[in-house]
């Protein structure tokens, strides 16, 4: 093998399977040809809490397309998977509004839909709560937060700090139920071969579903196939196996035939996790230098009866800035509601928005530029580990945005730009997420006409994964792209852990990469090389992407109407493996910001224990008129200590800090604080 | 979905003989398809009205205009006379829906689009729109962007539509065909207040088919403005339609119609009327608005929009002034 071949790493290569999507020759999961398939629709329940006793088909209108009424009454058994939320059609108890209680099967769609609005649920109705308040008298503190850190961290004295600083900021803010609406619906086909299982499934780990869905069914793992060739966005809802993925297959059992069940967008909001609502409270302490003396950060947020889902809200707080006295901590209720999930940046996502106001707040009080306050709390270690950062440019990143941006000579108290209705004004704020690899497989063969082929069960949601594996392969093996056949999308090649946690391409790049080097070492023509034990001889703590994020807003004084003028980030996120692929990563994850600062909200109807705006109508996330100038950039950085590529997870720092950014540059022009997320007009206009 | 007949028809009298009682018009079928998919609406029958000959704007003696019912609302906006003549129509147009939603959506079934509150929307929740009796969840609930004026204990919907707000401003007249005859309809009394009989939208018959909407002599000081909580492709939270000429510095002629405050496009007759005759500042503007929001009556989350309506009347007017 010659290595005269130039380097595509770094290098701005166009999706691999972009003309397959842009021509629909792509197929999802709902898409692919099989035959004799039958459908499904769920019916779902129209209460919060209560008792199932039964589901009536009335004889009347029975319909000879529907193959099969499923509930706990006639539904098979299935085993415990770990997931109670899979324990689908198995107890009359109904826990949240909007759970699946029963699937109507049919010859036909139509019919399947049809049948799901006729038949008739005997419930009986318990009172229930759903709703979240900082006062709950059920709060707990939950033993672990996501994914296993303590729920509480304390260093020094915080109150005594708190009460001896010259200046504080004591500050509550609130971030609503978010919902992850993916473009492409939770889908399934499940195809019974004997006692194999085969699914498509939109998914975010193919191997995780087949196991989870073999536990539910009582069989190896080995006996579920699951593809998952394209996906269409998960935004973490699609991390796990999910309802739709049980359900199918328990149908496709029952009625002997393939079953197809697409969720539609009403049941996204229930069905398959969304990110609590959290309410913080943030305390900070300083020095009148701006030197933070205490930083407490609480967290309260909701998880459902079924299951304990502790959102990290607070953990980001633990290594952002030095301070002698810190507190984190996290109180959870369990409430009759959905089990919250992960949904993008889980944790950092609202944890920032409390924090990098709060921040932007201290920096008010004290009259200083809020980027010199954060450079005056830059920690030499991560401040409650003692752990080194493997590399750390927060203020590198602050720097350069300051002067891309045109940060210098801001005037850092509120209200003054004006121009015609509109009041101007930018906002800066941190941006971090944790850089983590776990476990994966890879299987490198040569061929005879000196290409490869490369396998490893990875899932590309879109982000550009099964292109950069094709780069990182190519590079080790001094070959061209096109001469690497990369097969992902299937849980039976070689285990590949989640698209999640922005560690898709640092963990199955570093098992293609150290495959790659060991078929060279070897000069056999085939490895297969597991990472398990690479990864647990590493350091966790330490690890982190950094980035710093600019806005520059304007508000109509007439309307309250909030436009965002422009956004930049800017990212040390170690070694930029595909500039076009990242580039879409941290855009995506700035706009998704966008929305969480000024559109998004779970309208939740305490009495009905549901969100009433559970469509695309009524949900805004950002439209392209919204966008008007947005740009990402980052820094050469180079980790040698977080994986062989040098790289850092980069698909969800862009949603960490940008909303915290917007709300601080609407502060700056209007004057106005608004604590409660999304800040829309309502709330600006009584104070304009 | 229930299974329904579909019955494309080319003439007009052929569509409204094809009307049976649970039967509907398809026009776009922007709104009604997605009801019918929420189990909202449960026609037996469409009666396709896309090939009627209802698709051209007409110039009329003394500079009116006739809008066929099945023209696009992207057409609409478009066509030279509108954008001349009548820019608070263009302009409403272009602040509703998304570029795809106005190339199907068509003059008629614009008005005739059913409110957009969350309860309505949704066969699982109670409303009285769904079945009278039943109650008004959003009264109690989710309200933030349902009516402040004219509203009933029964019901508190607003009708969603921009072009309409522009019509009522316009003082449109509707030409509507049914199994009893043609008849004309001031624009103002085509939609209703909800009272104790919130399921009727409109002052139509069943089988009344909306063949067209005219357009008096040209507005030309004409504008819109719609507040919403995205740059585009979201409804209103609030708009005003204005049409205003002034003479001699006083207030000659002024229409004002608000958006999303009511069941019907609300036009603010006593705003217009503490207008007439004064002086065009925005002093006098203000107090027009207040004169008609003294009527309000906002609920615990729409208050917002009294501070809206008000800044964005006088906003507008000055505009136009
Ligand atoms: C996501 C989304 C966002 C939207 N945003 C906006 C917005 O911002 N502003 C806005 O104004 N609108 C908005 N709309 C609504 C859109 O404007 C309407 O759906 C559209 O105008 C309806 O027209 P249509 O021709 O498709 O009507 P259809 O859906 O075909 O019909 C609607 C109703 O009118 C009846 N009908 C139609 N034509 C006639 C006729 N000639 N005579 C008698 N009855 C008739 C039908 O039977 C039906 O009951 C939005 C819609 C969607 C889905
Ligand atoms: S406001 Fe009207 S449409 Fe909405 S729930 Fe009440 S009755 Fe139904």
């Amino acid at each position: 093998m010659t290595s005269t071949v130039e380097n595509t790493v770094g290098r701005p290569l166009g999706r691999i399977e972009g003309p397959a999507k842009v021509t629909g020759e792509a197929l999802y999961a709902a898409e692919y040809p099989v035959k004799d398939v039958t459908y499904a629709w769920v019916v779902q329940s129209p209460v919060p809490r209560g008792t199932l006793n039964a589901v009536v088909v009335d004889p009347l209108t029975e319909d000879d397309d529907v193959l099969a009424v499923l509930w706990h009454g006639n539904a098979p058994g299935l085993e415990d998977a770990g997931d109670p939320e899979l324990a689908v059609l198995q107890s009359d108890r109904i826990s949240y509004r909007g759970q699946a209680v029963a699937l109507v099967v049919a010859r036909t769609l139509e019919a399947a839909r049809r049948a799901a609005l006729e038949v008739r649920l005997d419930i009986a109705a318990e009172p229930h709560d759903a709703l979240l308040r900082a006062d709950h008298p059920e709060l707990y503190t939950p033993e672990k937060v996501n994914p296993d850190f303590p729920a509480e961290s304390r260093i020094g004295d915080v109150d005594a700090a708190l009460a001896a600083a010259p200046v504080t900021v004591d500050v509550r803010y609130e971030t609503p139920a978010l919902h992850n609406n993916p473009m492409e619906p939770h889908a399934t086909i499940a195809v019974w071969e004997g006692d194999d299982l085969l699914l498509y499934d939109s998914n975010q780990h193919g191997p995780g579903v087949a196991g989870t869905v073999a536990a539910a069914f009582g069989l190896t793992p080995d006996r579920v196939h699951v593809i998952n060739e394209h996906v269409g966005g998960g935004f973490g809802s699609k991390g796990t196996a999910r309802p739709n993925a049980v359900l199918a297959a328990l149908a496709a059992k029952v009625v002997g035939r393939p079953v197809k069940l697409a969720l539609p967008r009403q049941a996204l909001f229930s069905m398959v996790g969304y990110r609590t609502p959290t309410m913080q409270h943030i305390r900070l302490g300083a020095e009148r230098d701006g030197r933070l003396t205490a930083v407490s950060h609480e967290a309260v947020e909701q998880t459902s009866q079924l299951f304990e889902f502790a959102e990290q809200t607070t953990t980001i707080t633990r290594h952002m800035y030095a301070a002698a006295n810190r507190y984190t901590g996290h109180k959870l209720v369990r409430l009759d509601v959905p089990t919250p999930r992960w949904m993008r940046a889980p944790g950092e996502a609202p944890g920032m928005v409390g924090l990098e106001c709060a921040m932007d707040e201290l920096a008010e009080r004290l009259g200083l530029d809020p980027i010199e306050l954060r450079v005056r709390n830059e920690p030499d270690a991560e401040p409650e580990s003692g752990v080194p950062f493997s590399s750390r440019h927060y203020v590198e990143c602050l720097r350069e945005g300051a002067r891309r941006f045109g940060w210098a000579g801001r005037e850092h108290r509120p209200r003054l730009r004006r121009e015609g209705d509109w009041l101007i004004g930018t906002g800066v704020a941190g941006a971090s997420y944790p850089t983590m690899a776990q476990p994966s497989t890879a299987r490198v063969t040569l061929g005879a006409d000196g290409t490869a082929s490369v396998a490893i069960a990875a899932s590309d949601i879109g982000t550009g994964a099964r292109t950069i594996l094709t780069q990182i392969a190519a590079d080790e093996l001094g070959l061209p792209a096109s001469d690497i056949r990369m097969r992902i999308g299937d849980s039976t090649l070689p285990m590949a852990s989640v698209a999640g946690g922005s560690s898709g391409s640092a963990s199955w790049g570093w098992a293609v990469t150290e495959a790659c080097r060991e078929l060279r070492r070897t000069g056999r023509s085939e490895v297969t090389f597991d990472t398990s034990e690479l990864i647990a001889q590493q350091e966790k703590d330490g690890k982190h992407a950094f980035g710093a994020h600019f806005a520059e807003v304007r508000v109509d004084t007439v309307t309250g109407e909030v436009r965002v003028s422009r956004m930049l980030g800017v990212f040390a996120a170690g070694r930029i493996l595909n500039p076009r692929t990242a580039r879409s990563q941290f855009l995506g994850g700035m706009t998704m910001g966008m929305g969480m600062a000024l559109h998004e909200e779970g309208v939740l109807d305490s009495r009905t224990g549901d969100w009433v705006n559970h469509d695309l109508a009524e949900y805004h996330v950002p439209v392209h008129a919204d966008i008007e100038n947005i740009e990402a950039v980052w820094l050469e950085e180079h980790d040698a200590d977080v994986n062989p590529m040098g790289s850092k997870g980069i698909g969800e720092i862009g949603i960490v800090g940008s909303p915290a950014a917007i709300v601080n540059a609407v502060w700056h022009a209007t004057g106005v604080r608004v604590r409660d997320l999304p800040v829309r007009l309502d709330k600006l206009l009584p104070h304009l | 979905m229930k299974t329904f007949e579909y019955t494309p028809a080319t003439e007009i009298g052929e569509a409204v003989g094809a009307l049976g009682p649970d039967a509907a018009f398809l026009a776009g079928g922007t709104n009604l398809v997605d009801l019918m998919k929420l189990g909202v609406a449960t026609p037996d029958t469409l009666v396709d009205i896309n090939r009627l000959p209802l698709r051209d704007v007409e110039e009329l003696p003394g500079g009116g205009l006739r809008i066929g019912a099945g023209v696009r609302n992207s057409d609409l906006a478009a066509h030279p006379v509108v954008r001349r003549d009548f820019p608070v129509l263009s302009q409403a147009l272009l602040a509703g829906a998304s570029g795809q939603l106005r190339n199907m959506a068509t003059t008629g079934g614009n008005l005739l689009q059913r409110t957009r509150c969350r309860y309505f929307m949704d066969m699982t929740k109670p409303c009285n729109k769904h079945e009278p009796g039943t109650g008004c969840p959003a009264r109690e609930g989710d309200h933030r962007n349902l009516a402040i004026l004219g509203a009933s204990e029964h019901c508190v919907a607003t009708h969603p539509s921009d072009m309409a707000v522009a019509l009522a401003a316009l003082d449109a007249t509707v030409h509507v065909t049914g199994p009893v005859g043609d008849r004309t309809v001031l624009f103002g009394d085509l939609h209703r207040l909800p009272g104790d009989t919130p399921h009727i939208d409109t002052t139509l018959e069943h089988g009344e088919l909306i063949t067209g909407v005219d357009l008096p002599a040209p507005s030309r000081n004409s504008a819109y403005r719609k507040a919403r909580d995205r740059a585009s492709y979201a409804f209103a939270v609030g708009s005003v339609a204005a049409v205003l000429d002034t003479a001699e510095g006083r207030i000659e002629n002024v229409r004002i119609a608000w958006g999303a405050v009511a069941h019907k496009p609300w036009r603010a007759t006593r705003a217009e009327e503490a207008l007439r005759g004064q002086a065009p500042t925005r002093e006098n503007f203000l107090a027009a608005a207040d004169a008609e929001l003294a009527a309000a009556e906002p609920l615990r989350d729409n208050g917002f929009k009294l501070a809206l309506l008000r800044n964005m009347t006088a906003t507008v007017l000055e505009g136009l002034a």
